[in-house]
Parts: C-alpha cells; sequence; structure tokens
C-alpha cells in the first residue's frame, strides 16, 4: 500500500466534470454536428476506505463518470483529483503509475476476460504491464494471494475463463484489480450479470476486501437495494448531472429529489405486505436524450412536483439541503415539507408522455 | 376447470454426440382464468424453455417434449402445428424479454398491429389499422397516430414493450406469457410496464403467466408462485405464503439473499454457497443438495416428490425449513 493512503479525507475528488462525445457526421470530412452530454458538470469526492455507490438509469452517464475518471475516456473539462495529484495533467509514466493504483472491475464477466488467455496469464498480464512481474517466485506468490483472498484454488491458474461459473469469474476479474494492490477500485456493475443466489457472495467478497486491503470503492449500479447495501454514501445521476447525495442511510430514509422518489418507489420489494400498500411515483414518459438535454432543470419533463417557469429555465445547482445531503432540485424544502404537492391525476388513467404541458407531466398513482 | 393445465411437461434436448440435457423435467401447474402465475428461478432453471413448449415455438429438431399443455380442454402438444399457430395468435399471446428482437424491424409498428388484427379477427387493412392505433394508445404509447408509422428502432426500449403488448393484445388472448417483460428495461420504465399489465389483467380478465427472476416483481404481481430450480418446479405458493414463511431452502436463502432496500444495511448478507454448476441430476437425488445447509441422507437417494402443504401449496423437500424461521 502506498504511504499516502495512510492520511484520511478524500482520495478521490471530481471537479465540475464533463465528459461530451462529438456526433459525427459527413461523407468527406467529419463534421461534428453535435454533442451527446454523457457527463456534464459532476462534482463529488470519496473519502479513503469508503464506498461511494453511483447510481442511475442507463444512459445517464455512470460507466462514463466512471471511465473519465480512469481517463479511459477523456474528460471534456474538469479536474480530477486523486491522492492530491491532478490526474488530467498526467503524462507518460506518471500517468501509468497512476493506473496502477486505480483498477476497475466490469458488469460482464466473461467479456472483460480474454477467451484464449488463461487465468495466470490474465493476471500476470497487469503485472508484466507495471513491471512488477520480474521476481518469478515474488509474481507466483502474489498470484496465488490474489486468488485466495477472492477464494479460488491456487489450481484455477491454469485454467480459462469458460472453465467457470459468472460467479467465479468474476471472482477472477475481481482477482486481476487486487493483484495490482490498488487504492481505488471503480467496480461498474458487478454483480448485475450475475443470478441472485450469487450476487450475495460478490458483494460480501467485496465487502470482506475492502475490510482487509483498506480498498476505496467507487461501485456504479443500478441496482439502488445493492448499492444502497453496500455503499456509504450514494450519488444519484440524471441525464448526466448528480441530482442527489447523501449518506446511504440519509438518502433512503428521506430521499429529498423528486428523480429520487420516482426511482426508489419504482424498485420492488420482495414483500407482498410492502408492495400491496405502497404508493408508486410513475413517471410520465422515457429518459430524455442525452444529446438534446431538457433546458432549466433536466428532471422538469417528467417532474411531477415540477413548478411553472423557473423549473423550466434554471438549471438547480446541487447544494447542501441538509447536513452531508446534497440536492439539485431549486424546491426541495418546500417538496420536503410538503408545500409542494405532486400533482395528482386520475388514478385509472396511466398515459406516461402525453405530450401535457412542462409542469404537468408527472402523475401520483396509488398502487392498485 | 382450469384454463391451462400443464401435466407432467418435461423438454429434452439432444443434440448429435452429446449427452442428452433434460431442461424442464416433469413440470406440473395450472393457471385459472383472470389469475396470475408466477414462474421465477434463475438463469437455466427452465423457464423460458416451458413457456416456449407451452406455445409449440421450440426448435422442430433437437429435442423431446412429452407430458400434456390442456389449455381449454385440448392437449396443445397435440395439435397440428397450423392449429396451433392458429391457436398462438388467437387464444394465446407472449411477450419476450428483448422486444427488439420479437418485432420485425423492417415492417412499421403500426402494420405489425393492423397484421394481427387482419390475420386472426378477419378485419380489412383499414379497419384493422384503426383498432391498432387504439390498441397502442390503450398501452400508453404517446401520439399513436405518429407511432403507426414508426420503425421499432425508432422508438425507446420502454415503447417497444408496449408495442409488443399491444400486438399480443391484439387477439384479446385468454393467456398471455411474459417472459422477462421488464429485465431489459430501466426501473421507472419497468415500474410503469407492471402497471400496465396490472391493469390489462384486472380490466380484461386475462390470465398471466410471468416468467422473471426478480422476487420483487412477483411479490407485487403475482396470486400464485413456482419456484424452479434445475428444471422442477421445488415449492408452489400463495404469494403472501410464500414471501412470509419460504419453506424449501432454495426459496428461504434466495429471500435471504437479496439485499432489501427497506432493510437495515450494514449486515452480511447471507449468501447460497455454490453455485448451479454444484447441482446433482434429479435422478440422485435433490439437485439443491450440495448447496443446502438442510440436507440429510435421504436427499442424495432419489429425487423428492413433490408434497401438497398445509397452506395449499406443494413443496419438494425432505427437510423444509420449518414454519417459525421467518425471513429476516
Ligand atoms: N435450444 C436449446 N438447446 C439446448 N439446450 C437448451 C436450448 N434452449 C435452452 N437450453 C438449456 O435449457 C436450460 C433452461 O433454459 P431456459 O432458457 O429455460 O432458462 P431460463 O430459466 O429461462 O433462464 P434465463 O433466466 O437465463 O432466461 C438451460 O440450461 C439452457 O442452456
Ligand atoms: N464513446 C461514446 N461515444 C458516444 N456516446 C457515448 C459513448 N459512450 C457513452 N456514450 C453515451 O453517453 C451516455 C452515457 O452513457 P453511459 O455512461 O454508458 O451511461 P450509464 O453507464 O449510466 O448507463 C449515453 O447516452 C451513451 O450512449
Ligand atoms: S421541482 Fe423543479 S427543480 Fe425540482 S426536480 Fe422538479 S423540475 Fe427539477
Ligand atoms: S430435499 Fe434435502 S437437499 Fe433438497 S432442499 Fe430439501 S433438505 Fe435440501
Ligand atoms: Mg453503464
Ligand atoms: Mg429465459
Amino acid at each position: 500500500m502506498t504511504e499516502s493512503t495512510e492520511r484520511t479525507g478524500p482520495l478521490v475528488e471530481l471537479r465540475d466534470v464533463k465528459v461530451h462525445f462529438p456526433i459525427k457526421s459527413g461523407v468527406l470530412f467529419d463534421r461534428t454536428v453535435g454533442h451527446v452530454y454523457a457527463v456534464d458538470g459532476v462534482s463529488l469526492s470519496i473519502n479513503k476506505g469508503e464506498t461511494y455507490g453511483l447510481v442511475g438509469e442507463s444512459g445517464c452517464g455512470k460507466s462514463t463518470l466512471g471511465r473519465g475518471l480512469l481517463r479511459l475516456v477523456e474528460p471534456t473539462d474538469g479536474e480530477v483529483v486523486f491522492d492530491g495529484t491532478d490526474v488530467r495533467a498526467l503524462k507518460g509514466e506518471a500517468m501509468r503509475k497512476m493506473r496502477r493504483r486505480i483498477q476497475m472491475i466490469f458488469q460482464d464477466p466473461l467479456s472483460s476476460l480474454d477467451p484464449r488467455q488463461s487465468v495466470e496469464s490474465l493476471l500476470v498480464e497487469g503485472l508484466k504491464a507495471h513491471g512488477l512481474a520480474k521476481d518469478k517466485a515474488a509474481t507466483a506468490k502474489r498470484l496465488r494471494e490474489a486468488l485466495a483472498a477472492v477464494g479460488l484454488p491456487a489450481s484455477a491458474l491454469s485454467k480459462y475463463p469458460h472453465e467457470f461459473s459468472g460467479g467465479q469469474r468474476q471472482r477472477i476479474g475481481i482477482a486481476r484489480a487486487l493483484v495490482l494492490d490498488p487504492d481505488l477500485i471503480v467496480a461498474d456493475e458487478p454483480v448485475s450479470a450475475l443470478d441472485v443466489s450469487i450476487q450475495a457472495q460478490v458483494i460480501n467478497l467485496l465487502e470482506e476486501l475492502q475490510n482487509e486491503h483498506g480498498l476505496t470503492y467507487l461501485i456504479i449500479a443500478h441496482d439502488l437495494a445493492v448499492v444502497r447495501h453496500i455503499a456509504d454514501t450514494v450519488g444519484v445521476m440524471y441525464l448526466g448531472g448528480l441530482v442527489e447525495e447523501a449518506s446511504s442511510d440519509d438518502l433512503y430514509r428521506e430521499p429529498m429529489h423528486p428523480y429520487t422518489k420516482a426511482l426508489m418507489s419504482a424498485v420492488p420489494v420482495p414483500d407482498p405486505q410492502v408492495e400491496d400498500r405502497r404508493e408508486r411515483i410513475l413517471l410520465a414518459g422515457d429518459l430524455p436524450s442525452p444529446t438534446n438535454p431538457p433546458a432549466g432543470c433536466r428532471f422538469h419533463t417528467r417532474c411531477p412536483w415540477a413548478q411553472p417557469t423557473r423549473c423550466a429555465e434554471e438549471r438547480p445547482a446541487l447544494r447542501q439541503v441538509l447536513d452531508g445531503h446534497r440536492v439539485a432540485c431549486h424546491y426541495a424544502e418546500d417538496i420536503a415539507a410538503g408545500r409542494i404537492r405532486p400533482h395528482e391525476v386520475e388514478p385509472e388513467l396511466v398515459r406516461p408522455d402525453d405530450g401535457a404541458a412542462p409542469g404537468d407531466t408527472g402523475e401520483l398513482i396509488p398502487t392498485p | 376447470m382450469s384454463l391451462l393445465d400443464v401435466r407432467d411437461l418435461s423438454v429434452v434436448f439432444q443434440r448429435r454426440g452429446e449427452r442428452p440435457f433434460t431442461a424442464v423435467d416433469k413440470v406440473s401447474f395450472s393457471v385459472e382464468p383472470g389469475q396470475t402465475v408466477g414462474l421465477v428461478g434463475e438463469s437455466g432453471c427452465g423457464k423460458s424453455v416451458t413457456s416456449l413448449a407451452i406455445m409449440g415455438l421450440l426448435p422442430r429438431r433437437g429435442n423431446k417434449v412429452t407430458g400434456e399443455v390442456n389449455f381449454d380442454g385440448a392437449d396443445l402438444l397435440k395439435l397440428r402445428p397450423d392449429d396451433m399457430r392458429d391457436r398462438r395468435g388467437r387464444d394465446i399471446g407472449m411477450i419476450f424479454q428483448d422486444p427488439l428482437s420479437s418485432l420485425n424491424p423492417v415492417v412499421p409498428i403500426g402494420v405489425q398491429v393492423a397484421e394481427v388484427l387482419e390475420r386472426h379477427r378477419g378485419m380489412d387493412r383499414k379497419v384493422a389499422m384503426k383498432e391498432a392505433r387504439e390498441l397502442l394508445d390503450a398501452v400508453g404509447i404517446p401520439d399513436p397516430m405518429r407511432r403507426l408509422k414508426e420503425y421499432p428502432h425508432q422508438i425507446s426500449g420502454g415503447m417497444r414493450q408496449r408495442a409488443l403488448i399491444a400486438i399480443a393484445l391484439a387477439c384479446k388472448p385468454r393467456l398471455l406469457i411474459a417472459d422477462e417483460p421488464t429485465t431489459a428495461l430501466d426501473v421507472t420504465i419497468q415500474a410503469q410496464i407492471l402497471t400496465l399489465l396490472k391493469q390489462l389483467v384486472d380490466e380484461t380478465g386475462t390470465a398471466l403467466i410471468m416468467i422473471t427472476h426478480d422476487l420483487g416483481v412477483v411479490a407485487g404481481l403475482c396470486d400464485t408462485v413456482n419456484v424452479l430450480y434445475g428444471g422442477k418446479v421445488v415449492e408452489r405458493a400463495e404469494r403472501h405464503e410464500l414471501f412470509a414463511r419460504p419453506r424449501h431452502p432454495y426459496t428461504h436463502g434466495l429471500l435471504n439473499s437479496v439485499p432489501r432496500l427497506d432493510s437495515p444495511r450494514g449486515e452480511r448478507l447471507h449468501a447460497i454457497r455454490g453455485s448451479v454448476a454444484d447441482n446433482i441430476p434429479w435422478v440422485e437425488g435433490c439437485a439443491f443438495a450440495p448447496r443446502c445447509d438442510n440436507v440429510v441422507d435421504a436427499c442424495l437417494e432419489g429425487t423428492p416428490p413433490l408434497e401438497p402443504t398445509a397452506t395449499g401449496g406443494d413443496l419438494r423437500c425432505n427437510n423444509p425449513v420449518s414454519e417459525e424461521v421467518a425471513v429476516p
């Protein structure tokens, strides 16, 4: 472990990070005809030894933010500070050194592992890239330790990915990250491709490894229950921006942003008694395109609490509303206090996105 | 009489040079008119193959289907392919996980709905298009006039799934089979689609077979739930009963291992050990035995029978979880 990890405080700080992808068109010359605003101004920090969970629906920019942190995609703007160093300013050897300290785990254990490489060669690859595989005996020991840490026998080294189950393949993916002794692990949907009965094994493993190795995690997932379980702090993304951030307990006890409220109310709970009583906030329509995000509050086209003019005109900043609880909504306090009510619609009619005027697109539908 | 009565349905895949593989192993269950029945279990447990066998949609070659699928008094497995195709369009509708692959990419949505109406309800194109518009409207597709002319790739995943539901509903089927209809969708869109399905079932009285791996989806939707493991039904119960007092160690383990949005965090999850790769063949005992905490000698001496429980369900287990052990 590096000397600096003993300090407490933030390990990662993102300041107004933007990742815009140009949309090209044209036969002879690539003309940029627009941009995908995949990540559009995200600021957050992750403390050492903590788990930050990033949730949101597909396409909201979670993966792009994670990749931007590692500079697997180059951020368009903003600062990425890792352990006091501005990552975006690093070049060549310095960047390579930094890369070892930040490892990534992917969603699909099979597609992220080369099927023609044995487990040993998959694990050695990273060590070689960082010049850490010079001493044969030490390398062998390191591989065995990494495998043991993820609960696989040393005999796995000579096998190939297809010889393992999905859960075991994800363990190999974790071992491959672990063998480089990173400080931060960015895990993008680490359990969503796994069967329910296997997910718990991998979640438990990630938690054990964090305790043993003092790891810091950025966990990206669309499953709110998984993130709630594993994360200390949770950030909710919508269309490229962070709309709410709080400690896991606070966020789930009192979601303040209308989108978070809707998101949470939509997650099915495996308990019929809860399901029968639940009020569900059904959102109108689909996620707008990140190519052409709505002006003002990006959520105003679907927000059941949206208010005339301001929501459609002014983009709300992510601001501290309660202690340690940041919300990007102009009316967070009024909504929490019940001063603004969601727009009620005839409950028997569920017809999302029917072109209603802004401010009238939400429907609060009691679950039948 | 039940609307659908599946008796000892088995599907054995047999590829040349390979050992036969029993994907569905003597599965029995029934569906009453207007009822919603869940089939849950993890990947590979036989959910989709069961539904494809009921619909007669398995590939012609390479598999053997046995048992009975009684629908409205007739055994669908004995129907000629033509008659089955007719039945499929008229009486039984199906919705798949991936709407894009079950829609025709080069035909506008409206025409796809209309074609079903022409074929099975004998409408002419003009009347069918009008009816199609109303169907798209009924499943909550905004601006249906315009959508009628759009192609599947021009609409979002959630809208595609709605279009597929409209097609399935076009013939006013008496049974709808939905195979993971929301698995590919975001959770807020899933909530829209599940609400829509629930409404349709209430309004039209269509019976629904809901296939999913998500216990949460089942909890809010199904009247009766069948839990599948290794191609067999291992537990069947009314939904409140199943979630409050799961008796099969696998069901119990599953409910224990999923983190819940509404339960205190910080505790270690109770994972089920091993994976389905550890299963033993049912002929040798209980397939779940290598992963089971309750295993007793009898579990390695042949298939445990599926037996009725005191609460009106069925259970396949030699040493069930005691009724007092609730889910935390
Ligand atoms: N055409 C086929 N030939 C051979 N084996 C098959 C075929 N189709 C399915 N199987 C096997 O049958 C078993 C059951 O498959 P099925 O698709 O029903 O699973 P499932 O429960 O629907 O899983 P999932 O949750 O992943 O959709 C699996 O082991 C699968 O590999
Ligand atoms: N390399 C790329 N080029 C163009 N657009 C991209 C690229 N990567 C991601 N996007 C777009 O950026 C948005 C955010 O994507 P992503 O970060 O993958 O979302 P999430 O992980 O939250 O599902 C999406 O609209 C996606 O299509
Ligand atoms: S109330 Fe306004 S600012 Fe707040 S989330 Fe809704 S639209 Fe955005
Ligand atoms: S039959 Fe035996 S091995 Fe199978 S679930 Fe019951 S107790 Fe466990
Ligand atoms: Mg992603
Ligand atoms: Mg399936």
